[in-house]
């Protein structure tokens, strides 16, 4: 069999994987989103309590391996009787770890929306909330789009890692085949060519989603 | 209800060790226009804001219309909703078209319907003479027409009282003229206006009354006529003597 067979042999294995890598992508992008709006929030206009509790979360997070944190929901958990699918921990550990990525991206982007515009916003008679809402996060989302794309690129790859707790993602199909087929190098050669793929498609999304929603004036300085 | 529009009264302000504002007291009749010269760094903007209570008074007392505004019982959005404000580098809203500039506040927070709203905010806009610039962006629009729109935005919420924070000094000389126009009409139309200003032009034809303020104080405060040519301080003869030379009289 040569290389172009077996990868056309493979492929079908390795696309099942594909899918739950993109789910435990897109899983854990959105939670971290969320998370992470939540986050900066709490760190630019909190008060004293929950920027200390939204401070602590982002640092010890970022401040310890993403393995780490996948293994103790997967394997330390079960220890205090809550047990996790593969999949399940797989998409809480990588949504809670992108949440405090992400906020700190969002704090950047919202610090970076003039100070004028909330003194604006509140004068004209909106509260902190409708400030928030239909100001400062407009602007926010649309400077933070540079960097955030890393951290769905970032968070593609990373999502390898969710073979390590045996969830059925690309990395983990391209493993089991290896495993039979002892073609190790073709093998990740295609899976290497899938995530390839995944990344450039994202990119020109994320690109042309940027050029679509820019407002002029109002985008962060040349790349 | 009086005439009486705006009653500030014993305004103190600390920044830190710096007192900034040490008990200033004054009054807006309605209809009336004050214009407040003096130093920089002599309070001036903060004083607008210690008004509208974008930045909290540490003691002192403001009323708007009667209503006691510093009282912590007040809905305070409410009130800066009746209050406009025209900031000196404009601060329009970076993602919103002309149109939604002057239109968000009508919606989101007088909760007026969209298609009333639009006809109010493109009556202001026609107003400040830019009906044809209501799908630009403020980046697309020069220094002169941002702060007309970001009048027709204040003008929009229909406000008791309009507070300019020196509304030309981000302007290139020749876009000083259109923004003043637009404020003298307003003077005309009854608008009450309290305004901080360096346009020496535009306080002596349009002011009823100008304050001169120092660190932090009130030195003088009386029609443009009498502070021009008969200060009661010397220090104010100085002042407006200096600033003259130094600005003109553009607006006039």
């Amino acid at each position: 069999m040569n290389f172009f067979e077996l990868a056309w042999s493979i492929l079908p294995a390795l696309l099942r994987g594909t899918v739950v890598t993109l789910e435990i992508t897109g899983i854990s992008i959105s939670i971290g989103f969320i998370l992470g709006i939540l986050l900066a929030l709490g760190r630019i206009y909190g008060n004293k309590s929950i920027y200390i509790v939204a401070t602590t979360y982002v640092e010890v997070i970022r401040g310890t391996p993403l393995l780490t944190q996948l293994f103790l929901l997967y394997f330390g958990l079960p220890s205090i009787g809550i047990m996790l699918s593969p999949f399940l921990a797989a998409i809480i550990g990588m949504g809670l770890n992108s949440g405090a990525y992400q906020a700190e991206y969002f704090r950047g982007a919202i610090q970076a929306v003039k100070s004028g515009q909330m003194m604006a916003a509140r004068s004209v008679g909106m509260n902190k909330f409708k400030a928030v809402r239909y100001i400062i996060l407009p602007q926010m989302l649309r400077l933070v789009i540079p960097s955030w794309s890393n951290e769905l690129i970032y968070l593609v790859k990373y999502s390898s890692l969710a073979y390590m707790i045996q969830a059925p993602e690309l990395m983990a199909q391209g493993k089991v085949i290896a495993a039979k087929n002892f073609r190790t190098f073709e093998v990740f050669i295609v899976v290497a060519f899938i995530y390839l793929v995944i990344v450039l498609i994202l990119s020109k999304i994320l690109d042309i989603l940027e050029k679509r929603i820019r407002i002029p004036g109002l985008q962060t300085q040349a790349v | 209800m009086s005439e009486m529009i705006l009653k500030v009264e014993d305004i103190h302000k600390n920044y830190r060790e710096l007192e900034v504002l040490k008990g200033i007291s004054f009054e807006v009749k309605r209809g009336e226009t004050k214009v407040v010269i003096g130093p920089s760094g002599t309070g001036k903007s903060t004083l607008l804001r210690c008004i509208n209570q974008l930045t909290p008074p540490d003691k002192g007392r403001v009323w708007l219309d009667g209503v006691k505004i510093t009282d912590p019982k007040v809905d305070i959005n409410k009130i800066r909703s009746s209050i406009g404000m025209v900031f000196q580098d404009f601060n329009l809203f970076a993602h919103l078209t002309a149109l939604n500039n002057v239109r968000i506040g009508l919606m989101k927070v007088k909760e007026m319907e969209k298609r009333e709203a639009t006809d109010l905010a493109m009556e202001e806009l026609r107003r400040v003479g830019l009906g044809d610039k209501t799908s630009s962006y403020p980046a697309e629009l020069s220094g002169g027409q941002q702060q007309r729109v970001s009048i027709a935005r204040a003008l929009a919420m229909n406000p008791k009282l309009i507070l300019f924070d020196e509304p030309t000094s981000a302007l290139d000389p020749e876009l000083i003229g259109e923004v003043l126009e637009v404020m003298i009409n307003l003077a005309k139309e009854g608008m009450t206006m309290l305004v901080v200003s360096h346009e020496m032009g535009f306080a002596r034809s349009v002011a009823n009354e100008i304050i001169f303020m120092e660190h932090g104080v009130i030195i003088e405060e009386g029609a443009p006529q009498q502070l021009f040519t008969k200060p009661k301080h010397k220090r104010t003869g100085e002042f407006l003597h200096k600033i003259t030379e130094l600005y003109g009289e553009s607006g006039k």
